[in-house]
């Protein structure tokens, strides 16, 4: 059966060309504005394109087998009686369980890249913000290797939460605002509690959310790259007013951000 | 064969129960009138809970909260929830399904514990209607069906302790139509039938029973201590009083995903029964797809923490997870080409029963894919908790379990009263179903990814186009219940006559009369070995001959 390989290996390419078209045309994420969404991203599209194949593919012989196999009329016989096929059933078996494997593996990769396996406490260089006995929930986070020793040290801020806003603040200029001010290009650490009950903090440019849970404060790390003002959303329901607890987030030039620093600062020099 | 099955005494002693239409109102041991009873009762929870969902895709159409006031839209969204999974869902995929066809399946006149059946039944209408007005009292629970402390311990205590209650209640029920299943399959089989040769159904109601007996318990005990929070100051999840709340999420999911096998494994097998049939083949791949239950049933209960990813989980338990689940992904896909393979080569009548099916296959094909990709942990940070999950879930339990349940009606209506439902009205609600169902869920995908939270009465103005296309949607789904339902209605008076077996069918409960005698069998229940031997000559010696004179 020659000619059915051939049509087989057709189908799958076009399959799979399709799948690549579709993630490439089709805009399905907000803009790029952290050191971990192109990651994110990147994670996305292999996603994406798998499965479409699978779901088209799937789809597809769906749709063929009651197309070519529905019952004409006059037809009274059976359809064959194929009860089992093994090396077939060992083919369906192995192909997801290899594909599978693959893209957690590949999520893994994705995953390390992004600094998610790296246990929060290491994480920051201000450990003035972490008390050695205070237990610290692991939130994802850049990775230390991109920004090597020496480099920028982090922003560090102190996130409250409470129905229904956000507090943000710095405690190197005693800055406490509604509004998260970061400069673009460098770490910012947050350490993030809340006063009530559980509220997320998401940033979908960002690519990144994390839970702000009461009695257990959590760290999360990024590095913002695009200048521009974000929503900041509440992602876990707080009560009757979750829908509009937003707040924004504004990536600056590190100049502005600094001048921004200085006029709200109550302590005058700027400790970068 | 000479092995006889006893008649069940406690039924046949009791010759005061009603007969005709009156005995589906009254405390019945027949496993047919308690299926028939779940099956009733869920479908009018079910009506209750989509006008709940359509007042929430009311709200939706404008990016204000304008519809009704927050917290009361947060109530809605908590009713519908928890009204759509414990007492539309589970209920009717184990309790009607199960009561129905399991002991025909295995060769009894009733379940096990016919009382026991029975209480599990009438748990029922009680806690939902309890559930329900609640409302009118003081407000019903609003802290989603999730009911995630400290939320529920600071929102209004009585809808909430209700709430507690009513899901107890409805827990409970479930336990013990698990203990029972258990003890009819692995008990009341016929002498003589074995493990091997049951109908898929039943291998699918025992991985979901031992799901069921081993995970609610576990929601009960965590609902009982949230509800000490609440009423008597305890501080087990209450951080103020030094409580923790990850535990909690970590008692409630350990129960509330294997859930979601509970709603879609009885599923699994339903369509498991309703593919072969109507395409003329055996159902392919028999033992792969017993054994990829059990690895279903597996899984299913180490990878709850999947639901956690943002919660502050450590990096090596999000790891595990990660992989646990997307390996659920195997055994999955198994059923999935068992069963286009059980189409591949068939006859296939392309009637209202295989298209809901088939529509079922599409569906939860896509719902799969998304949950391989929420697996992910760099994935779901982005999207957890967002209207991606809400596509994704509905995908599953919409898409998934409804759409058996529909193809199952079509399926078995003629049993249960000996009338044929109506295939133009059947094919015009498939259509709206499949197009409003994915009209109204496709979308929120895109919404999930590029911003829109879920659980919020008002959003971002740039996805107000988008929700009002997903309204529209489940405008249309709403609409697509009418000809169904006048289709059930109008049938069973005016229905043409189906005969006792109008799909020619071999599994059990089709060689009997339709509607079914009392103790389902007049004389000796047939011992059927090939539930499924479609195609196969040699049945003919034995299956009574009258039902397959069709067949060469
Ligand atoms: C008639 C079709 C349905 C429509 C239009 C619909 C719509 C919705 C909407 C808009 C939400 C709110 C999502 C959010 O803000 O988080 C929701 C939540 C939910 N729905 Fe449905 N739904 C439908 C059917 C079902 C069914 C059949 C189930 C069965 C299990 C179900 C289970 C749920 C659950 C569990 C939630 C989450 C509630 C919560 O977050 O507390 N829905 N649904
Ligand atoms: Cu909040
Ligand atoms: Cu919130």
């Amino acid at each position: 059966m020659p000619l059915t390989a051939i049509y087989t290996i057709l189908i799958s390419l076009a399959l799979i060309l399709g799948g690549i078209w579709a993630e490439d045309n089709l805009n399905l994420l907000p803009v790029v504005a952290s050191s971990n969404a192109p990651i994110y991203d990147e994670l996305f599209r292999v996603l994406f394109v798998i499965g479409i194949i699978l779901f088209v593919g799937m789809t597809a012989l769906v749709i063929y087998s009651l197309i070519t196999f529905r019952k004409r009329p006059g037809q009274t016989s059976d359809g064959i009686a194929i009860e089992d096929n093994l090396p077939l059933e060992i083919f369906w078996t192995a192909v997801p369980a290899i594909v599978v494997l693959f893209v957690g593996l590949y999520s893994y990769d994705i995953y390390e890249r992004m600094g998610g396996m790296q246990l929060a406490s290491n994480n920051s260089h201000d450990h003035s913000l972490m008390m050695k006995d205070e237990r610290i929930w692991g939130g994802i986070g850049t990775a230390q290797e991109e920004n090597p020793e020496g480099a920028l040290s982090p922003v560090n801020v102190e996130v409250t939460a409470m129905q229904f806003a956000f507090l943000f603040n710095y405690p190197k200029g005693e800055i406490i605002s509604g509004e998260l001010h970061v400069p673009a290009g460098r770490p910012v650490s947050m350490k993030m509690d809340s006063k009530d009950v559980i509220h997320a903090f998401w940033v979908p440019e960002f690519r990144l959310k994390q839970d702000i849970i009461p009695g257990q404060p959590t760290i999360l790390n990024f590095t913002p790259t695009k200048i521009g003002r974000y929503p900041i959303i509440c992602a876990e329901l707080c009560g009757p007013y979750h829908g509009g607890m937003r707040s924004t987030v504004v990536v600056e030039e590190p100049e502005e951000y600094e001048s921004w620093f200085n006029k709200n600062s109550k302590i005058p020099e700027v400790a970068l | 064969m000479s092995i006889s099955v006893p008649p069940n005494t406690e039924q046949s002693s009791k010759g005061i129960q009603p007969t005709g239409w009156l005995r589906y109102f009254s405390f019945s041991l027949d496993h047919k009138v308690i299926g028939l009873q779940y099956l009733v009762c869920g479908f009018i929870f079910y009506l209750i809970g989509g006008a709940l969902a359509s007042a929430i895709r009311i709200e939706l159409t404008s990016p204000i909260s304008d519809f009704m006031p927050r917290d009361v839209y947060n109530q809605v969204l908590t009713l519908h929830g928890t009204i759509m999974i414990f007492l539309w869902i589970v209920p009717v995929v184990n309790g009607a399904f199960g009561n129905y066809l399991i002991p025909f399946y295995v060769g009894a006149r009733d379940m096990a514990f016919p009382r026991l059946n029975a209480v599990a039944f009438w748990l029922i209408p009680p806690a939902g209607l309890m559930l329900i007005s609640s409302y009118f009292i003081n407000g019903a629970a609003q802290s989603g069906w999730t009911a995630y402390p400290p939320l529920s311990i600071t929102t209004p205590a009585a809808g909430q302790i209700v709430w507690i209650l009513s899901v107890l209640l409805l827990g409970g029920s479930s336990i013990f139509g698990g203990i029972n299943f258990i003890a009819t399959i692995l008990k009341l089989r016929r002498p003589g039938l074995k493990l091997m040769q049951l109908p898929m159904y039943c291998w699918a109601m025992l991985g979901t029973s031992i799901l069921v007996v081993l995970s609610t318990p576990v929601l009960a005990g965590t609902l009982i201590l949230l509800s000490f929070d609440i009423v008597a100051h305890t501080g087990f999840f209450n951080p103020s009083l030094g409580g923790n709340v990850i535990v909690y999420q970590h008692l409630f999911w350990f129960y509330s995903h294997p859930a979601v096998y509970i709603m879609v494994l009885p599923a699994f097998g339903l369509v498991s029964e309703i593919l072969p049939v109507h395409s003329r083949k055996p159902l392919f791949g028999y033992a792969t797809m017993v054994y990829s239950i059990m690895g279903i049933v597996v899984l299913g209960l180490v990878v709850w923490a999947h639901h956690m990813f943002t919660s502050g989980t450590p990096p090596w338990m999000r790891l595990f997870f990660t992989i646990a689940t997307s390996f659920i992904a195997v055994p999955t896909g198994i059923k999935f080409f068992n069963w286009v393979a059980t189409l591949w080569g068939g006859r296939i009548s392309l009637n209202s029963a295989i298209l809901f099916s088939c529509g079922f296959i599409v569906n939860f094909v896509l719902g799969g894919i998304t949950g391989v990709a929420l697996a992910q942990v760099p994935f779901d940070v982005h999207v957890h908790d967002t209207y991606f999950v809400v596509a994704h879930f509905h995908y599953i339990v919409y898409g998934g379990s409804v759409f058996v349940i529909f193809s199952s009606i079509y399926h078995w209506y003629p049993k249960f009263t000996g009338k044929m439902l109506d295939e133009k009205l059947g094919k015009i609600h498939f259509l709206l179903t499949f197009i409003g169902f994915n009209l109204c869920f496709a979308p929120q995908h895109w919404l999930g990814l590029n911003g829109m939270p879920r659980r919020v009465a008002e959003y971002d103005p740039q996805f107000t186009f988008v929700n009002q296309i997903s309204s529209v949607g489940a405008l249309l789904m709403a609409l697509s219940t009418l000809p169904f339902l006048w289709n059930v209605f109008h049938s069973a008076f005016r229905g043409e006559s189906s005969g006792d077996n109008p799909w020619q069918a071999l599994t059990p409960e089709w060689l009997t009369s339709s509607p079914p005698p009392v103790e389902n069998w007049v004389g000796e229940p047939p011992l059927v070995t090939k539930p499924y031997g479609y195609g196969q000559s040699q049945l003919s010696k034995e299956i009574p001959n009258s039902f397959i004179e069709d067949k060469k």
